[in-house]
Formats: structure tokens, sequence, C-alpha cells
């Protein structure tokens, strides 16, 4: 579960014999990823650390079955990569190169529209489904397997505010970096679409900048269709007009994409939106605690099977909270009803799995 | 990238679309030279990287040559919102029946190129766009596909109702469309299109904006590029690979990444102080990229603290904190330094710190608030 990766995915790295390709690779191996080839024109026949190289994405999706590509290409042969992949077949592409011109990004989002091939990125850190499969290049570690489904336009904010996330022991479902670009292969709202339908996903945040009216359009979707909570963050409240603030989408101009523009529409939607980045956490924790209570309030009669099941999300990884959820009853584990404050109830549903190892 | 009128000028007379002769001078008696040339009543037109010259007094008619010296004399020197203009386009005058508008940029959401036409040209098209939107037509263009001769047409028709006119339209139409894509633009602009008494159809206003992305297949097109006195520090950190704005604060701010940059400016602000910049190391960890930051911000005299924000992924920490210490040791600042590190290698970069009496923060709001706590300005 999670959304576009997951254990089904077996990745081809385009540019596997770069710098940055090599280095990733390895990194997503690591991370327990499948990947299965690399592309290098020239280099087929060759490998690295046991990954086999193939001269063309086409030949290694015929001998390995890939069917999904990470592309860490130069800017300049990055266009010509996304269509080589879509072309042999890849279903889903993430492309992590920064740089690529817009309007070769507009033939490139329209051709992908008409052959049903989702692209993430380009300028993006890639997608993570914690403790399954991470296609990218962001630091694995600082992610932890669990209920809330990330999607954002940035790359080291994404891991700032999933990092405070994990301290809180607050897991993600999938975190995905859709990219700084003004073009880019998939918006808020194809991400949001996925985490409303995807099970494993209990609560969504939403990280957006100026820039465009993607937040915008987002808003209106999450009205018309998210029914899970959704918590945003807006970055650039104290952006100048007119200036390109890094990303190449992230400007204001002719007076939109402002950043007070894209916190009224959330709000009005009754997303509430985080003063720093800190806050994303607090506030999830937030709607996660009202989201239990209401379940468990449905549940009255609650089965402890599903309940202690759940809790895997909230997985404790230090001695700590385990001793803390210790005096708690057992049957408090299945009552989250009890629990006032938003800590305990972590705690508790906590104690759930600490109870079943205890088993 | 923006770039100037005379320069989308040369731009769009490579595609084949009509534009007023002119010339660009630097002196009054540049100006008036040019003005001799040319043989005829002449505009004289400020240069400068902004909208509204026409209102600020920087395009003026002139009839004669000796007119053209004047008016270059007061409009070069002169400021538009904040731009000193340092040269002017002298360009034959035209006589005009009927102006239009037409431009092209990207529809973010619908992921197309769309083209805006109006018979409503040469005043302010936001302006039209506002109160009166239905005088905008508009035309989504199927990228793969590219503009069709009919589809131009169609436009055309909806400012012109003479033939000969909206035909010679409708072929502008086509060639913007071309420029647009090929020059790989963000914006292309004719305001305004105007109609001649003889009924020619020429642009007379020329407005590119260049997609930076798109330049490394452009090198003719870099060479556009024209510094203001007050973006040579923009300049500068382009050209060592970092991303930079100057803002008017007092709290200097390096970060690795544009999201996480904005939102600890932003952060900057929550907390009571002014960010004086915005600064984006970038996904690279080379210390010298950290000394040239360290160089721009310190340049600034506003800055009374400065902030280190790093959230190591493919950024070593180690990398950073050995810049840091680089550029401490180097330029000696006056003004105190805060540094946070979390992330790839922090524990080597943190010990970096400590050797070097450099200030640590645990957590991004820790170093911000340090920072403003430090400046005194809170």
């Amino acid at each position: 579960m999670g959304i576009f990766v997951d254990k089904k995915t077996r990745v081809v790295v385009q540019g596997i014999t770069g710098r940055d390709g090599s280095f990733h690779a390895r990194q997503m191996k690591e991370y327990g990823t499948a990947v299965v080839a690399g592309v290098t024109p020239g280099k087929g026949g060759t490998g690295l650390e046991g990954i086999p190289i193939f001269n063309s994405v086409a030949e290694a999706v015929e001998k390995t079955k890939a069917n999904t590509s990470v592309i860490y290409v130069p800017a300049s042969a990055a266009v010509d990569a996304i269509y080589e992949a879509a072309d042999a077949g890849i279903q889903v592409i993430v492309c992590i190169s920064e740089g690529v011109p817009a309007n070769d990004m507009l033939k490139v989002y329209n051709y992908l529209k008409i052959k049903g091939v989702r692209l993430i990125g380009p300028n993006c850190p890639g997608v993570i489904t914690p403790g399954v499969t991470k296609v990218g290049i962001m630091p694995g570690q600082i992610h932890k397997k669990g209920s809330v489904g990330v999607v954002s336009r940035s790359g080291t904010l994404t891991y700032e505010i999933v990092y405070n996330l994990t301290a809180k022991k607050i897991g993600q479902s999938t975190c995905i970096g859709i990219g700084g670009d003004p073009i880019i292969g998939t918006n808020f709202i194809d991400c949001l679409k996925e985490f409303q339908d995807d099970p494993q996903t209990e609560a969504i945040v939403v990280i957006g900048e100026i820039g465009g009216s993607d937040e915008e359009d987002a808003a209106a979707f999450i009205k018309k269709y998210v029914t899970k909570p959704v918590v945003g963050f807006i970055a650039g409240l104290t952006a100048p007009a007119d200036k390109r603030m890094g990303h190449a989408g992230a400007i204001i101009s002719g007076g939109t994409g402002t950043a007070p523009e894209k916190i009224k529409a959330f709000e009005a939607v009754g997303v509430p939106v985080a003063q720093t980045p800190a806050e994303v956490a607090d506030l999830i924790e937030k709607k996660l605690v009202a989201l239990y209570k209401k379940k468990s309030a449905k549940k009255v009669i609650a089965k402890p099977k599903p309940a202690a099941k759940k809790s895997v999300k909230a997985k404790p990884n230090t001695k700590k909270v385990i001793r803390k959820a210790a005096p708690a009853k057992k049957a408090k584990a299945t009552k989250p009803a009890k629990v006032k404050k938003s800590k305990p109830l972590v705690t508790s549903r906590s104690s759930g799995k600490a109870r079943l190892k205890k088993k | 990238m923006k770039i100037h009128e005379y320069q989308a000028k040369e731009i769009f007379a490579s595609f084949g679309i009509p534009v007023p002769k002119g010339k660009i001078a630097f002196s009054a008696d540049e100006a008036r030279n040019l003005a001799t040339e040319i043989g005829k009543p002449v505009m004289v037109k400020a240069q400068v990287h902004v909208g509204g010259r026409g209102k600020a007094g920087g395009i003026k008619y002139c009839a004669t040559p000796d007119e053209a010296y004047s008016n270059a004399e007061n409009i070069i020197g002169m400021n538009i919102k904040g731009l000193i203009v340092r040269k002017v386009l002298v360009t034959e005058a035209t006589d005009i029946s009927h102006e239009a508008y037409v431009g092209i940029i990207v529809d973010r959401s619908a992921k197309k190129p769309v083209i805006m036409v109006s018979a409503e040209g040469g005043i302010d098209i936001e302006e039209v766009a506002a109160k009166t939107p239905e005088k905008i037509h508009k035309l989504h263009v199927d990228p793969i596909l590219g503009i069709k001769s009919y589809q131009a047409r169609q436009l055309a028709y909806k400012v012109y109702s003479d033939p000969e006119t909206a035909k010679q339209a409708a072929g502008i139409i086509l060639k913007l469309y071309r420029c647009f894509m090929e020059a790989d633009a963000s914006l292309v602009e004719i305001n305004p299109l105007v109609t001649t008494p003889s009924g020619k159809v020429v642009a007379l206003d020329a407005k590119v904006n260049l997609d930076d992305n798109g330049l490394y297949r452009h090198p003719d097109y870099e060479k556009l590029r024209d510094v203001a006195p007050q973006e040579e520090s923009e300049n500068e950190a382009r050209e060592a690979g970092l991303s930079f704005v100057g803002l008017s604060g007092n709290i200097g701010c390096v970060v690795n990444g544009a999201g996480l940059a904005m939102a600890t400016m932003d952060l900057v602000k929550h907390y009571g102080g002014e960010p004086a910049n915005f600064l984006d190391i970038g996904g690279s960890s080379n210390p010298d990229k950290v000394v040239t930051a360290m160089r721009i911000i310190l340049r600034d005299p506003n800055v009374k603290a400065i902030l280190f924000n790093i959230f190591g992924g493919i950024t070593r920490c180690d990398d950073v904190a050995n810049g840091i210490a680089k550029a401490v040791s180097e330029f000696r600042p006056s003004v105190p330094i805060v540094v946070r590190l979390t992330g790839t290698n922090e524990t080597e970069g943190r010990a970096i710190l400590a050797e070097a009496q450099i200030q640590g923060a645990e957590t991004m709001v820790e170093v911000v608030t340090k920072a403003i706590a430090l400046a005194g300005v809170a």
C-alpha cells in the first residue's frame, strides 16, 4: 500500500553510472528498494554492485521487468530520458533532474497524459513509501512507516516536516516531492486523489509554496473529494514579488501566486495551515486524535484485533514509550476515547503494539 | 530572465515579426545622431526591466534630432521604479490608427501555452483582465500539435474586421507562437500591436521573458543579460551556483533547498525578525559555495546576525561546516553566526563547528530565535 510506489516497484536507474545516479542507486538498494537495472547508453553489459546495466530502457524492461524508472541524467538529456522510459512501457517515472526547460515539459506532460504514464517531477526529491521502497534522493532514515500521506513542492522542507512527524512517532504512508518547476508531471490533486483512495493513509499533509495556483486547485479538490483530514503549510510569506525564489515555479507574478491567497484557499475549505514547519506535526497529531476518537466511538464494542493491527502504524521504537505504556491496562488500548490529551493517545496506541509484542 | 525591449525586438525580427527600425543609444549625443540617421520623427524609449515606462515619462516623441537629444538627456539617469535608466532605444515614430494586444504565456494549471488577444491594446492588460475580462480572447494550444493556421485566423478575426489586416495579424500570431516555443520564452507580448493608417500591422513594443532553464541551448541569448547594480549580488550568486535574492531585513539566512529557505525566512519574520535575504546553497555541499554565500551576505550593512539552516540529504553537514569555518577565518565577521546542522554527517559537522567556536542550534526554531536574540533586533 501507499501510493505510486510499493513492494511491486521494480526500479531502473537512468544515468546509473553518473555521480548522482551511482550514489543514489546504492542508497536506494540499501534502503530495500528493488533496483533491478541501470541504463547508460554505451555501458550496456557492465554492472554496478550486482545491478545489471543496459544500453536502453527498453532492453532493461525486457530483461528485468522493471516498471518504474528514476532519472538522474543532466537537464539537457532529461526530456529524452522521460520519453525513452514512457515508450519502453515504464508506468511510473521519477525525474530528479533539475533545470528542464518549461516549454519542453509542456510537450512531455501532454504526451504522457495520452500514454497514461505517471511522471513525478522533474526537479524533485522523489517518492518514498517508508519501510517498503524509496525511489529518489531523500534520506531514508528520517522516515517512519505509518498512516500520514505527505505531498510537497519542496525537498529539504519536506525532510524537515517529516523529521518532526517521525520525532512525534507519527509515521508516513508515502511521501512525495512533486517538484519545484512550473510544469510538473504530478500535481497536488493527483496525489490527494490517490491518498484519499489509499487504505493505509489516514491523514494528509500538503506542503505548498508561492507561485502558480496548484494550492488553490488542491483546496477546491479537497472540498469536492477528500474526506480524510488534511493539514497544510505554505512557504514564502516573506518572498518579494517578481523574484524567482530558487525553484523555477516559485515566483509571484502579476500579483498572483502569493502565500496569503493560498493560505486563505486552504482555510476556506477547513484545512488548517501551520504557521511553522514544526507546527505541522502538532496539527496532524490533533487531527489523528480526533479521528481515532471518532473511530473508537463508532466501535463501542470494539474488537481488540483491528485496534491492535492499526497500532502498528504508531510503532514505538524507543523503550521509553513501551515503558510508559506498560502501566496502561490492556483494555485501555482499545478505548482511546478515555484519553484526554493528545500525547498519551499516541502512547496508548503504542501500548497496543507493546502488548502485542509481549504476547 | 528579463531582457530589454530592443533585445526582444531583435528576437522578434529574427522570427519575421515586423518591428519599427531602431537602435540603442547610451548618451544624448548618440540619440541625436541616431535620430538624424533615421531622418524622420522618432520615439526615445527608456530601456529598463520594468513596466509603466510611459507613465513615468520614460517614453517621448521627438520631432527633430535636437528634441531627441534633450529628451534622451532627461531620460538617461532617470529613476523608474527604483531602476536607473542607462540607455534608450531611438526608433522611428509610427502613425497609429489602431492598437491591439497579443501575448503568450504558460497556463500552469492547463499545462498548455495560452495565447491572449484583445482589441484594447496599448494599456495595462492586467487592468483589462481585471475589469473587463470579456475583452480578452484566449486560446490554449496543444503543445504537441503546435498552433494551426485556422486558430491564428480565428483569434485575428476576434480583433480585426478587415480581412487584409486580420491576415497580417494571423501571420504575426503564428510567428509569435514559434518564437515563444523556440526561444524558450516564458512570456512574449506585443502591447501594442498597431495598425498604421496605411494598413500595416507592426509590433510597436516587445516584451520577452526567457526561461532560465532554456538558456543552455541559446548561448546568444545569455549575452542579453543586463545586470542592474542592485542585482550584482544575485548575479554573483548565480554564477557560483547559488540562488540569492536580496531583501531589506537584518537576519542573513543561508539554507539548503528553496522551500526550506523560504520557510526559514518566514520563521524569522514569525519570531519578530526581518530576513535580509533568500539564499539557497543548492544540493551540492561544496565548501566554496558556503564561502561565496558568506561573502555576499556580509556585504549587506543591514545584516546584524547570520543563521545557517542545513538539513543534510545530498548536502553533507561536514562539508557545510568546513565552508563556514573557512569563511569565518577568511572574513572574520563582526556579526554573530548561529548554525543548525541536521542530517547526513551532522556529528562530524558539529565537531568542526565546535573546534572553530561557532555557535550551534538543535532545531530550526532554535537557530532562528537565537539569531534574532543575538542580532538584538526583535
